[in-house]
């Protein structure tokens, strides 16, 4: 039987749905049977060891990685009959950053805009959010840091503005204001209506950025008690449910 | 489809403009064919002269090659072939994106090897409506079997020399086509060279086709 709020997004609706979610890595079962319930505009955080499978999961709600078995909703899309439908409405920001080293920033984050459909405005905006406006636009991403590069592909994300953001470890290799801006960007994706979901081994930070936590261990998740409040609780007219099953 | 295309040829074009990996390394490797050839079958003059059709063709074809692999390695890089299909770009629209990308620059690379070959090879370039009616037929033909083999490799560690392996033999009758037209132009017998071009014009439309619906499901596996 298929779960109620199937094809059905609506503001109630967890934007991620899991049950029993498998999915393998040639045949290792890196996910090994996720539950998993996140409403809109919650900021959830993975943690776990080395290997857990956190960067799988996310894989797997951007519809990279095949869930083969169980029940897994995306935005509303079954990513078990078609996990490219919902692709082009999440933002992942992965180890990799996704860019090409012999064009420009703006290149770059122009092209994959453009890919997304994204205004030409949101393409200046995110540049320049990430501080890429300036001289470093014209540079060539192989010339980059790897925190700037960071920055670059942030940029891409941002500029897609994506319903879901599926971030593995957002704060790596980023200096402190990359860091503040990363925080920011992720508290104002969640006030606009998204979504976020980010794995990371940095938990002072991004403890104080969750409203959920999930430790992912052999393959499972295990929901933890939260430390604060969730902001979206406190939102006048934002979900009030229980985020996590 | 056709945004997506455009978008994808515009950004590997971009590269190639930047890189100038076509300019500095395929376009020398070509001309070097070329002369190789020439080394080798200079003695016999009337050989070298007979065989410049087959000769330019090869060397189009292992050119090609090599524009075929750098078309794909910039997107084996840096987990680009991830973002490529998180894109929302039209799978059809990357493969026609493509193959546009490596026409434009495998058409470039022909009209220089056109004038080695009237330089080196002493050869007079006539029969223009066939020649250049062979040169795009082909030249779509190399760009979408390429581009529809090149992500069946891709995703290999083994691309490099795999490609070579796969493609040659699918491109053969290409290869013979192209030659026998380019025959047909120089020896100014045009009307003997047109079937072939009418030949290698329906292999164009079955790799554009193969491209279109296949290319989807080869990224997803590569």
């Amino acid at each position: 039987m298929e779960p109620e709020h199937l094809d059905r997004p609506t503001e109630a609706a967890p934007v991620v749905h899991l049950r029993g979610a498998v999915a393998l890595l040639g045949r290792f079962p890196a996910l090994a049977g996720v539950d998993l319930d996140v409403d809109r505009r919650r900021i959830v955080l993975l943690r776990g060891p080395n290997g857990a499978g956190k960067t799988t999961l996310l894989r797997a709600l951007a519809g990279l990685v095949p869930v083969t078995s169980g029940e897994a909703v995306v935005l509303g899309v079954d990513l078990v009959t078609d996990r490219r439908a919902v692709r082009h409405r999440v933002g992942l920001l992965a180890h990799a950053t996704g860019l090409y080293d012999e064009l420009t920033v703006a290149d770059n984050v122009r092209f994959w805009s453009r890919a997304a459909r994204a205004e030409a405005a949101d393409v200046e905006a995110a540049m320049a959010r990430l501080g890429l406006d300036g001289r470093l636009r014209d540079v060539s991403v192989g010339r980059l840091s790897t925190g700037q590069r960071r920055r670059t592909s942030l940029a891409c994300l941002v500029a897609r503005r994506p319903e879901l953001w599926l971030l593995d470890e957002p704060h790596a290799g980023l200096d402190q204001d990359g860091r503040d801006i990363v925080d920011a960007l992720v508290r104002d994706a969640t006030r606009a209506g998204a979504t976020v979901i980010l794995s990371s081994h940095e938990l002072d930070r991004s403890l104080d950025l969750a409203d959920e936590v999930v430790t992912i261990a052999g393959g499972l998740a295990h929901r933890e008690p939260r430390p604060r409040p969730s902001r979206s609780s406190a939102t006048p007219g934002g979900p009030t449910s229980e985020a996590m099953s | 489809m056709i945004h997506d295309a455009l978008l994808v040829a515009g950004k590997d074009l971009r590269l190639e403009l930047r890189s100038r990996v076509a300019l500095n390394q395929i376009v020398p490797f070509a001309l070097l064919v070329l002369v190789l050839f020439a080394f080798a079958l200079d003695p016999d003059r009337g050989l070298l002269e007979a065989a410049t059709p087959g000769l330019y063709w090869v060397a189009v074809l292992f050119s090609g090659l090599l524009a075929l692999q750098r078309s794909f390695s910039v997107e084996a890089a840096d987990g680009n072939h991830d973002a490529l299909r998180l894109s929302g770009l039209d799978p059809a629209g990357i493969f026609l994106g493509k193959v546009l990308a490596v026409s434009v620059q495998l058409l470039v690379l022909e009209v220089l090897l056109a004038v080695g070959v009237a330089v080196l090879y002493s050869t007079h370039l006539g029969g223009w409506p066939l020649l250049l009616v062979t040169v795009v037929v082909a030249t779509t033909c190399i760009a979408a079997a390429g581009t529809l083999y090149g992500v069946v490799a891709a995703g290999l560690r083994v691309r490099e020399t795999l490609l070579p392996l796969l493609l040659l033999p699918v491109l053969a009758p290409v290869l013979i086509g192209s030659t026998r037209a380019f025959e047909a132009a120089l020896g100014g017998t045009p009307s003997e060279g047109w079937p072939w071009v009418g030949l290698m014009s329906v292999f164009a439309l079955l790799y554009i086709v193969a491209g279109v619906l296949g290319f989807g499901p080869l990224l997803e596996e590569a």
